[in-house]
């Protein structure tokens, strides 16, 4: 068991003009925590995984997991396991040669390899198909030899980068609470990369978000939603993703249409006096009201999504035409071209960002 | 020509029904006029026509007069399995024809495999220059087909040839290469190793299928270079390397242009490179026997049947055919 840090490590991809793919990563994985990595297509999560991994350089910096610095050591002598996006199974090997693969290639008696690929194997659920070739197994079961293959080696950091990619839907929700519980009960440090916000919320202790290379925020799932660090985060965590209007600041607050939202005092004070604001309001966030209702906001319903226990209203404002998502209750939603009515729920819950830098003002 | 009436040629193409199951797919053609075969048979009528008057008829041709005796200019006369008796039981030119083919198969293909693939890996870890190289490599398997470049091995390794040349200076002193019984069969077997470029590029575009994320897993899971090539090229590989093994193996035993160049056409120095073709060749056209030609023609197909069956037989346990996922 052992935590894994990463001493501002950097990836620099050479070529014509230099890309730093990921770029100054400074971050520590506490023994025994399940923190995911996640972020768009080329933010760097899955360099950021595989410079751990020793599969890609560490240009800059350093990367430790324990006490010792892993910088520049192979793959085979960081005590690591990683699950690949396509499981990279042996396709001429059994499910038990895959999984004893890395234990037979470090000498360990037959008998033990055994042993541990059957107890691997109970605990996966794999014990039938043991004797199988990876291309017999459906795509869920070759997922769980993957996982196996991992952990019969018993390392001291799991690593995986997006291992539910490949299959459905239904299983993919399934396969998550498996892995999470896997990990709680075998209390290994994992490191888990994926582009799915919600994999990522659900799984992990930690997650950290990642944009363009750059470590944006690294917090709990609960703190990433409640008080994201900026208004990328916040646009990437939540599903449907907030409303981010950018917005002209008064005296008294942001002006959204022909509603002044408050802001509180503090919040004014470190906007320093700009003239626009960026708002950000969650759907969930906003109500339906009746229309006699004050310092409502009036939306042309464009689509409304219906989910069963929530409908999704997609809208414009009245007057500047801004987009916005609103989630509701399901039971009634309204008609395409109806003007509906909204508020904010709570004014603690307006997410106000810099409009230039786009960090968090409060 | 085959000309189809032309009615048969214009009638409007039937739309495929794309919403009907496969079964119903396949009955509906069933159950459809034969006619409809017509234009099939038109565009099949060349290739047909080729192989059943260049191909079929002499087979069948050479399987009779492999049962008479027959010297070109009288007819031939019949003499039942003669041929195939004398061949087995009292020829011993025969038997040595088959042990050098049986040797050059055995040394010719693996080296040839070898090279073809150590060369191939070369490439494949190479960034720049990859496809002026490639092309390089290939090259001698264009040019080898010919007399012309067994006329130049010839020179190279005969006495006093440029090889010869080359390691006399350092006190070596062979007197040749291809006058020498023990050595010509090798020298005839380098020339084929050396046009190793089908089997390479063959073995190229195969590694270039082998998934990555394949040898990093192995390298995560402390596998070192040897090991990744044993445990994760080869198997990978293997589906390309039966694909060579077979088409070589198939080749190496019809061995002839080398063999006839590099020996002046008659299999020496004391029949040691005296191939099965080559002996085929002597037999039918310089001892005017087509008839025990022809028998060891057939032969030769049957053994090449029986060994690409066995070559079959054993993939079953050494190929790993992959699929998608």
């Amino acid at each position: 068991m052992s935590r894994v840090t990463y001493h501002d490590a950097a990836r620099v991809f050479t070529g014509n003009s230099p890309v730093r793919a990921v770029d100054n990563l400074r971050l520590t994985v506490d023994d025994g925590e399940f923190l995911v990595l996640v972020g768009p297509s080329g933010s760097g999560k899955s360099t950021a995984l595989r410079m751990l991994a020793g599969l890609e350089e560490i240009d800059e910096g350093s990367v430790h997991i324990g006490d010792t610095d892993v910088t520049s050591m192979p793959p085979k002598s960081r005590d690591i396991a990683m699950v690949f996006q396509s499981y990279a199974l042996y396709p001429h090997m059994t499910v038990a040669e895959n999984m004893g693969f890395a234990l037979k290639l470090r000498r360990i008696p037959k008998q033990d390899v055994r042993q541990r690929v059957a107890e691997a194997a109970e605990l996966l659920d794999l014990t039938e198909y043991l004797d199988r070739k990876p291309r017999a197994l459906s795509g869920g079961q070759r997922q769980r030899v993957a996982m196996g293959r991992a952990i019969v080696r018993e390392p001291s950091v799991f690593l995986m980068d997006e291992p539910l990619s490949n299959l459905d839907a239904k299983l993919r929700v399934e396969t998550r609470a498996n892995i999470a519980a896997l990990q709680r009960r075998l209390g290994t440090t994992t490191i888990y990369v994926t582009h799915d916000q919600t994999e990522a919320m659900t799984m992990g202790h930690r997650v950290a978000v990642l944009a363009d290379g750059v470590l944006q925020q690294c917090d709990t799932p609960r703190e990433l939603y409640e008080r994201p660090a900026n208004a990328f985060v916040a646009g990437f965590i939540g599903s449907p993703a907030m409303n981010l209007e950018t917005v002209p600041l008064t005296a008294e607050g942001a002006r959204l249409d022909e509603v002044t939202l408050p802001i509180p005092r503090g919040a004014m004070d470190s906007l320093g006096g700009g003239s626009e604001v960026t708002v950000g309001i969650r759907p969930e966030s906003l109500r339906l009201v009746s229309d006699e209702q004050p310092d409502s906001l009036a939306l042309h319903v464009e689509l409304v999504e219906e989910l069963g226990a929530d409908c999704l209203i997609h809208g414009r404002t009245a007057v500047d035409g801004k987009r916005l998502i609103v989630r509701a209750d399901g039971r009634r939603p309204p008609a395409l071209g109806d003007t509906v009515h909204v508020v904010v729920r709570d004014p603690e819950e307006i997410h106000l960002f810099d409009a230039g830098s786009g960090n968090r003002t409060a | 020509m085959n000309v189809e009436a032309p009615d048969q040629q214009v009638s409007p193409p039937r739309e495929r029904p794309g919403s009907e199951s496969a079964a119903a797919d396949s009955a509906t053609q069933r159950n459809r006029p034969r006619r409809r075969e017509g234009p099939a048979w038109v565009f099949l009528s060349p290739w047909l026509l080729g192989a059943a008057v260049l191909t079929l008829t002499p087979m069948l041709v050479s399987l009779y007069l492999s049962f008479t005796q027959y010297d070109l200019f009288t007819a031939p006369e019949w003499v039942g399995l003669d041929n195939y008796v004398h061949m087995f039981t009292s020829d011993p030119r025969y038997w040595r024809s088959a042990l050098n083919t049986l040797i050059y198969v055995l040394v010719a293909v693996p080296l040839q495999l070898a090279v073809a693939l150590a060369v191939a890996l070369a490439l494949n870890s190479m960034g720049r220059g990859k496809g002026f190289y490639r092309s390089a490599f290939y090259a001698p398997s264009l040019l080898g087909a010919s007399m012309s470049i067994a006329l130049v091995w010839r020179a190279l390794f005969n006495d006093g040839g440029t090889v010869d040349d080359m390691l006399s200076t350092f006190g070596i002193d062979m007197g040749g290469w291809v006058n020498q019984p023990g050595w010509a069969l090798l020298v005839v077997a380098l020339l084929t190793i050396w046009q190793f470029g089908a089997p390479m590029v063959i073995f190229l575009a195969g590694l270039q299928q082998v998934p990555h994320e394949l040898y990093e897993a192995a390298e995560v899971d402390g596998a070192g270079r040897v090991r990744r090539f044993l445990s994760v090229t080869l198997p990978m590989l293997s589906p390309v390397l039966f694909f060579n093994l077979v088409l070589q193996t198939i080749q190496a035993f019809q061995v002839f242009t080398p063999a006839f160049t590099v020996s002046g056409g008659r299999g020496g120095p004391a029949d040691s490179t005296l191939f099965y073709t080559l002996y085929l060749y002597d037999r039918g056209f310089t001892a005017s026997h087509m008839g025990y030609a022809s028998a060891m023609a057939w032969v030769l197909l049957v053994v090449i049947g029986i060994v690409t069956a066995l070559l079959f037989r054993s993939s079953r346990s050494w190929v790993f055919y992959n699929d998608k996922g």
